[in-house]
């Protein structure tokens, strides 16, 4: 679509909520590219891909709310440090 | 009255290596002949707009046919999974979209009343691969709308087993007509300006519009990016573009 730039993540002991229910989550995608739901013209665009295509879980977000999620997940990972 | 008559299904063709791939084609019900036109979807995928487009084609007097490029991803996804998981794995080679290129255009042209003219036209990703088309496929005449990347260096993090095309515009073989917005970034109007003077060096046959006030995918009906008069006028400039290329024993032109 736009930029087509992708970040790729391998990710490991991790799961997400498909309408399948719970499965095994392989691989995350980010990218910042035109949404198919959300309203703005570009979205900041998470993908947790598993074992097939129709597996996903995927949210887009305005830019501002990705913002706030970058903050507060790198709140929380470090947070984990202290567990 | 003028029988309006069309006949639009899923099929299986071959593809690349001879692969059963899925497709959406549109085709008149009256007795033609008519000349084909492959449609090559945007990067969300074999959707409901991309068969939307393939089914005016039909309207307007061309059997169409539009090649699910992502079948062997994601057979049978949602077109968003199909386009996810397309994304994930680098996109579509362009060898293998070749191969289903070559395999449209063969289907089209087994049609008992096929002209054996053959036309193409891409959406976004799709518009780098129409000219691929004009520069890989028998065909005759194809149509580049906002494709990225014909000319250009792909930006950082560039994940699709893609390259510009710069170089090949020499073997480019069929009349182009390249329809853009200025308010695009890929490709921008510089890119649109490099490309245009490659295809005047090279002497090929093109045509260039560029509207102001549109960006990317201002084609797209459904979404935000969709401006009404550069589409309008866009969808105009294909019908005779596409009158005079695919149709040059009706029209005697060129």
């Amino acid at each position: 679509m736009c930029t087509y730039s992708t970040e790729k993540v391998a990710l490991a002991r991790s799961s997400g909520k498909t309408r399948d229910g719970w499965q095994p989550m392989s691989q995350a995608t980010v990218y910042y590219d035109h949404p198919v739901h959300a309203p703005d013209a570009h979205t900041v665009n998470i993908d947790f891909l598993g074992r097939e295509p129709g597996s996903r879980v995927a949210v887009e977000l305005s830019l501002e709310s990705a913002r706030e999620l970058l903050a507060a997940l790198e709140v929380t990972v470090e947070r984990a440090k202290h567990h | 009255m003028r029988y309006d008559a069309t006949l639009a299904e899923t099929i299986g063709i071959r593809g690349h290596g001879d692969d059963l791939i899925e497709a959406y084609t549109a085709r008149p019900m009256d007795p033609g002949p008519h000349p084909g036109m492959i449609v090559i979807h945007h990067m969300p995928g074999y959707d409901r707009e991309s068969k939307e487009i393939t089914r005016r084609f039909a309207t307007m007097g061309y059997s169409a046919i539009c090649p699910n490029l992502y079948t062997r991803e994601a057979p049978d996804a949602e077109p968003d999974d199909a386009a996810a998981t397309a994304r994930a794995q680098g996109g579509v080679p362009d060898e293998r979209f070749v191969g289903d290129a070559r395999g449209a255009a063969a289907w089209l042209r087994s049609l008992p009343n096929a002209t054996g003219a053959v036309g193409a036209i891409g959406y976004c990703s799709g518009g780098r691969q129409a000219v691929l088309t004009g520069i890989e496929v028998d065909v005759q005449a194809t149509v580049d709308c906002y494709g990225a990347f014909v000319v250009g260096t792909p930006p950082d993090g560039f994940p699709l087993k893609v390259g510009p095309l710069a170089d090949r515009i020499p073997e480019l073989g069929a009349p182009l007509l390249g329809l853009f917005g200025n308010d695009d970034s890929y490709p921008s109007p510089e890119q649109v300006d490099e490309l245009e003077k490659l295809l005047q060096e090279n002497g090929k046959t093109y045509e260039f519009h560029r509207y102001d006030g549109a960006g990317h995918a201002f084609f797209s009906v459904d979404r935000p990016a969709y401006r009404p008069e550069a589409a309008v006028d866009g969808w105009a400039k294909v019908a005779d573009f596409l009158a005079r290329h695919l149709h040059q024993d009706v029209v005697g032109s060129n």
